[in-house]
Order: C-alpha cells, then sequence, then structure tokens
C-alpha cells in the first residue's frame, strides 16, 4: 500500500502523484486543444455551415469542404499568402538572432561588470536631442543640427558634465532598457513611421528588422540576466587566471552554459516577432506585409470570414511549432551539474 | 639560448598590448551596441510623443496642424469630458467604501512613519515613497467608488484589473504545471509542446478565435448555454461577464508565457542540494520552499515584470472580441488612446498614453524598489 505513494528517486513521482500529474497535464492539454480543434473544423466549413450553428464533427454533422483552402494556397489570395509567408519567414527569425546577440552580450555586461553613468551627463544629452529636435522643427536641416547638438554635447560633457559626480548603477540602467517597452504601440508608431519615411526605408526588411530588434532587446536583457547571474563566477574567474580574455570567456564559458536560457528567449522573440501586428501594419504598404495582416483583412466588408481566417491561423502556426519542437530539447536539465566541482 | 626570431617576439608583445586595450574596453564593446540601438529608436518617438500630448491635433490642407495647448488633454481625462471614460462613473460614498478607504490610509501612514523612524532615511527615499502613498491612496479612492454600487469602472481601472487578474492566474498556472513537467514521467516533452501552443498564435488571431468560442448561438458550447438558459445571452450585455471571457483568453495565451521560462529556470537548477535535502529527510514542500522557491524566485520576477509592462497595453483581445462594449466597461486604456486615435483625435491619444505610462512606470517601480528587491534580499 505504502510504495503506491512513496517515490523511488527525486523525479520519478510515486504512482498515485504520477495520476495526480496526469490527470492535471491531461486536463490542461485539452483546454488549450479544444480551441485549436475548432480552428481546424473551421477550417473546413463553408459559410452556411458555420452561420447555421455548432457542428462538432466533420463527415458526421457536416460535409467538409477544401474551398477555404483552396482559396487561401492556390485560388485568389495565393500569391498574397506566398509572399507575406516568406516575408514573414525572413523578418522574423532575422530579427530574433540580431536581438539575442545584442541583448545577450548586454545582458553579460549589466551581469559582471559596473557601470556608473554619471547623471550631469545624460542630462546634458538629453538636453542636447531636445535642443536639436527644436532646431529642426524651426527648420535646421537635421545633418547640420545633429552634428551641432553632438559637438555641443562633448563639450558640454568635458566642461559641466564632469563636475556632477553622482552616478547610477547597472539595476538603473537596466531599468531604462525596460522601460523602453512601456509605451504602447498606438503612441509610438506615428513618430516611428516618420523616422523611417525620413531615412527612406519605409516597406523594406531593414525598417522591420531595426524595430522588431530595438523592441525585443529589453526582453532578451531581462531574461538573460537572471539566467547568467546563475552561472558559477567560479568558471570565469579560473579561466581568466589562465589567461583567457573576457571575449573568450563570454564566448566559450558563458554563452554555452546559458543555452537553456538563451534558447527559451529565442522561442519568445521570434514568437512576439513573428506575430507582430501594429507595427507591421505601418511600415509595410506591399512589398514586405506579413501575415498577421493578411489575417486582419479576412474581417472584410462582409463580416469576418472565419473559414480563411482559420486556414491562415493554422498555416502561422506550424512553422514555428515545428521550431518549438526542435528547440524543447536543449531546454533540459542537468547543464550546470559538476561544472563547479572540477 | 633565445630561438625566437626577433620579428615574432614584437608582434607577439605588441598582440599582448592590443588584448589588454581590448580586454579593458570590454565592459563598453559589450553594452555599447544595445544602448545606441534603443538610444536611436526610443529618444524620438518619446518625445514626439510627448509634444503631440500637449498639442490639438487639426486637419489642414496638406496634413496636418499641431497647436500647442499645454496641458489641456490632460485636464480633459482627469476632470473633464473624458473623466468618466478614462476614470469611470464615482458612485456616492457609502460606511464601506469609507472603511475600505480608511484602513488603506491607516496602512499606508503606518508603512511611512515606520520608513520615517528608520536611521537610514534618504530624501530619495522619502520622495519615492510619499509618491508612492498619495499614487496608492488616489487608485484605492477611485477603486473603492467605481467598483461596485452604482459606479463604473473606468478604462485605468479595468486595465488594472486585467492585469493584476490576469498575471495572478498565469503565474500560478505557468509555475504548477512547469513543476509537473519537469518531473520524470514519461510523455513530458509532448505536453510541454502542447502547452507552448497559445503562445505562438497571433495575438488578432487569438482575439478573433474567442470570438468564435463564446458565441453563445454559433459556438461549441452552445449547447451548454442553452441548457443554462443563455441562448439569447450576449457578452455584450453583462461588464463582468465580458470582463471575464476577455480575462480568460489572455490567461489562456500568455500563461505558456510563465509555464516555458519557469521550465526552463527548473531545469537549470543544480540537483545536489535536492539529493543532499532528501538524504536529511526533507520532505518535498519543505525542498520547494527551501531549495526550488530561492533558485527561480529571481527569474519569477523578472517574469512578472515583463507580463506587467506588457499586459498594460492589452488591446486586441478586448477589440475584436467585444469591441470594448458593453458601454465602454471592456475597453483598456491602448485601446482607448486607439479609439481617439481613430477619431483622429491625436492629442488625446497621445495624453492616453503617457497616462498609461505614467502608470506603468508607477507599478513597475513600486515592483523593482520594493517587492522585488526586498525578495530577493530576504534569499
Amino acid at each position: 500500500m505504502k510504495r503506491w505513494f512513496q517515490s523511488k528517486s527525486i523525479n520519478t513521482p510515486s504512482p498515485v502523484g504520477a495520476v495526480l500529474s496526469y490527470l492535471i497535464l491531461g486536463t490542461w492539454a485539452f483546454l488549450i486543444l479544444f480551441p485549436l480543434y475548432w480552428l481546424v473544423v473551421t477550417s473546413f466549413k463553408i459559410s452556411s455551415q458555420v452561420a447555421e450553428g455548432p457542428f462538432y464533427i466533420p463527415f458526421v454533422d457536416f460535409k467538409p469542404s477544401l474551398d477555404a483552402w483552396k482559396y487561401i494556397l492556390v485560388g485568389d489570395l495565393s500569391q498574397d499568402t506566398i509572399r507575406n509567408f516568406s516575408n514573414t519567414v525572413i523578418v522574423a527569425p532575422t530579427s530574433a538572432l540580431i536581438a539575442l546577440a545584442l541583448g545577450a552580450t548586454a545582458a553579460y555586461a549589466l551581469v559582471r561588470f559596473e557601470y556608473h553613468p554619471r547623471i550631469g551627463a545624460i542630462l546634458t544629452f538629453i538636453g542636447c536631442i531636445i535642443l536639436s529636435i527644436v532646431a529642426i522643427s524651426l527648420g535646421v536641416p537635421w545633418q547640420v543640427a545633429l552634428a551641432v547638438s553632438m559637438a555641443v554635447f562633448f563639450i558640454l560633457l568635458q566642461t559641466i558634465g564632469r563636475r556632477f559626480k553622482r552616478a547610477l548603477g547597472n539595476n538603473d540602467i537596466a531599468f531604462w532598457m525596460i522601460s523602453q517597452r512601456m509605451l504602447p504601440p498606438v503612441a509610438v508608431v506615428i513618430p516611428i513611421y516618420i523616422l523611417f519615411q525620413r531615412l527612406h526605408l519605409l516597406d523594406t526588411y531593414s525598417a522591420l528588422i531595426i524595430t522588431y530588434v530595438t523592441s525585443n532587446l529589453p526582453i532578451v536583457i531581462w531574461l538573460m540576466r537572471d539566467y547568467i547571474s546563475t552561472i558559477p563566477i567560479e568558471l570565469e574567474e579560473c579561466a581568466s587566471i589562465d589567461g583567457a580574455s573576457r571575449y573568450r570567456i563570454f564566448w566559450t564559458i558563458v554563452l554555452p552554459l546559458a543555452v537553456p536560457g538563451l534558447v527559451a528567449t529565442f522561442l519568445f522573440v521570434l514568437v512576439f516577432t513573428w506575430n507582430e501586428y501594429l507595427l507591421a501594419l505601418f511600415l509595410s504598404s506591399a512589398k514586405v506585409q506579413t501575415l498577421p495582416l493578411t489575417i486582419v483583412a479576412q474581417n472584410a466588408t462582409r463580416g469576418p470570414q472565419w473559414w480563411n481566417m482559420s486556414v491562415l491561423i493554422l498555416i502561422m502556426i506550424v512553422p514555428v511549432i515545428v521550431i518549438a519542437i526542435i528547440l524543447e530539447r536543449y531546454i533540459t536539465r542537468g547543464l550546470l551539474i559538476g561544472a563547479v566541482k572540477g | 639560448m633565445n630561438t625566437k626570431p626577433k620579428e615574432l617576439q614584437t608582434s607577439s608583445r605588441l598582440h599582448s598590448v592590443i588584448s589588454t586595450v581590448a580586454d579593458r574596453l570590454a565592459g563598453s564593446v559589450f553594452i555599447l551596441p544595445t544602448v545606441l540601438a534603443l538610444l536611436f529608436l526610443s529618444i524620438f518617438p518619446l518625445i514626439a510623443s510627448l509634444y503631440v500630448s500637449l498639442a490639438k491635433c487639426d486637419i489642414a490642407p496638406g496634413g496636418f496642424k499641431l497647436t500647442f495647448v499645454g496641458l489641456d488633454n490632460y485636464k480633459k481625462l482627469l476632470v473633464g469630458s473624458e473623466g468618466t471614460h478614462f476614470l469611470g462613473k464615482f458612485a456616492p460614498s457609502t460606511p464601506l467604501t469609507w472603511v475600505v478607504f480608511g484602513a488603506v490610509v491607516i496602512t499606508l501612514a503606518v508603512f511611512m512613519i515606520k520608513y520615517l523612524l528608520n536611521a537610514r532615511v534618504s530624501i530619495s527615499g522619502v520622495i519615492g515613497r510619499v509618491l508612492l502613498t498619495v499614487g496608492l491612496g488616489a487608485l484605492t479612492w477611485i477603486l473603492v467608488h467605481t467598483l461596485w454600487n452604482e459606479g463604473r469602472l473606468g478604462t485605468a481601472s479595468t486595465t488594472l484589473v486585467y492585469v493584476f487578474v490576469g498575471i495572478f492566474f498565469q503565474y500560478i498556472l505557468g509555475l504548477s504545471l512547469a513543476m509537473l513537467t519537469v518531473q520524470r514521467l514519461p510523455g513530458r516533452r509532448f505536453f510541454r509542446v502542447i502547452f507552448l501552443l497559445p503562445m505562438m498564435i497571433t495575438p488578432v488571431g487569438v482575439a478573433y478565435m474567442f470570438r468564435m468560442l463564446t458565441d453563445t448561438s454559433k459556438g461549441p458550447f452552445t449547447p451548454i448555454w442553452q441548457a443554462m438558459g443563455l441562448v439569447d445571452f450576449s457578452w455584450v450585455n453583462n461588464a463582468w461577464g465580458a470582463r471575464t471571457a476577455i480575462l480568460i483568453a489572455d490567461i489562456w495565451q500568455w500563461t505558456p508565457f510563465m509555464f516555458i521560462v519557469l521550465v526552463a529556470a527548473l531545469e537549470s537548477q543544480p540537483v545536489e542540494p535536492i539529493e543532499a535535502a532528501t538524504v536529511d529527510g526533507a520532505n518535498s514542500w519543505q525542498i520547494f520552499q527551501h531549495i526550488t522557491w530561492p533558485a527561480i524566485l529571481p527569474v519569477s520576477m523578472t517574469l512578472i515584470l515583463i507580463r506587467l509592462i506588457e499586459a498594460f497595453k492589452i488591446v486586441d483581445l478586448p477589440n475584436v472580441m467585444t469591441n470594448g462594449g458593453p458601454g465602454t466597461s471592456t475597453q483598456s486604456l491602448t485601446m482607448h488612446a486607439f479609439i481617439n486615435w481613430r477619431a483622429l483625435n491625436i492629442g488625446a491619444s497621445a495624453a492616453v498614453a503617457y497616462m498609461l505610462l505614467f502608470l506603468v512606470t508607477f507599478f513597475a517601480m513600486i515592483f523593482v524598489n520594493l517587492i522585488r528587491q526586498r525578495a530577493v534580499e530576504t534569499l
């Protein structure tokens, strides 16, 4: 009797515990899969079958049709779908990788180095930026305004800036970085649009990639900061005594040990950029539109085209699931085991 | 006997000089690209939208014309024509509201006095705590007058409900599911991939999907609604019903975020302390409390902070599922900004966005400075 409640080793649950775990896991899996099942079923319906009420099982309740799939994949919408799909495939992984590379180095820097940006320097910098914006709005060419304000900034930094000794620390830098995500996209989308218009980058991959990288950097930094701080510092000290440079330590010790965190973070950023809607709506007009725009476009004048939407949503999830299945195994236990003992 | 050629010696000395210089610069090299990238895309939009929020935007020949109007847009939100929309409709005070409000004020006062009697009082600490007391006091005042009786929640308080209720359930569910799937159970990888699915659907897609599911006459749960006698019931008629529907969708979508990060955190936890504790006869609750919990606490704090910031920007779900209705009761702050923006009232929209920024900053500051720090210190 007692052995039903006893676990054999630390991570293997007891028989009763295993049954309970499966019950809970199964329930949650059902709650997740049912809405997706409804999407699949809807994608095989035609408009009258959706309008007449709930039909659950194809062939039993209703006669499935491939109309929506044909319309999206080989019919009228196929050109749009394929173009937008390949745009998404290009933009999302590229921005995710760049954000991960920049963010992981910055996160390492915030964990292992100490920074003391002086308040005086920051205030002069902000002042110069405001001055240059005022100058630009008064009609000064932006190249001149920017150059002058940079020059003023460096002069002030060398003279007045040195007098204010009060400095901020790493936590303040990290908070500043995460605060970049606080303004809702609705508020920033017009200034960003104007910015890229001036740079003649509208409707290009670079505009989307630059925006996605910067908007996801804070998340990468915050997640990676926690993973990196769990890596024992002894390893790095040993390597440093053996004469390894900071770059070498980062590349050969920190990054390999942070792989679970890197993989999880990459997945998020990939998903966020893959699914982003509002910024893509503004920064792309025809050439580089992404798939979420196609989905929303199905809410046409005749009301939402549920069947087309379902097909598009399903098409959008498949690649991400494949990537998730491939990457999942890297998020495994035991990478740090024995690392310190040696 | 020096066998090394002379050339090689100098080059290696040069090399070592370069490498020490490079090593000294490492701190800047690691962080500067990120700082520059963030500066490039953040400062201009921030200042530009601040200016727009202080201006009135009119359609003029050849585009828009901005007229500076000072704090008018903010005044309208707080005490003017947009007041009921933003803050909610205030019900008259009752004894109960005074009791709740009084209790919160006394707690805040005790907290303040305790700090002032402390030996280590600093000016920035006092300013921070005064802001905290005033902010929380004002929020309580708004909530006790709009949450029940004839009161109606405004967009600001509705957003707070979405944020805090949503995050609470997402974290609890994410943590329990993560704990269950790190056990050595056959098929746990299958469950992990399944549990990730909701996060991978585009938010707009999730919103449309839940609009299908919550339809009371054509959705899959129609028999259930019929059994409950709710066939003609529409989410658009009941404020709390509609909010619950949106919250369920939000929890469904974002629990995976908590789940996967917590799985990674639990997986990278060293096994030895747990083994040692088991040998010493600790039960599983003690192991969780003293070993697992401290190990995942920093990651949890980060997760909650990120979700806090993201959840304040909720817009797709209410916009698609209920279109903000009934009335304005499911509108979030971002949706409020979006509605103003669609009506080409861009100054007012930017003002709402900035109020949102103040609110998020307020809660993020409380979270980082008080809760996160204290939680990490007590380890």
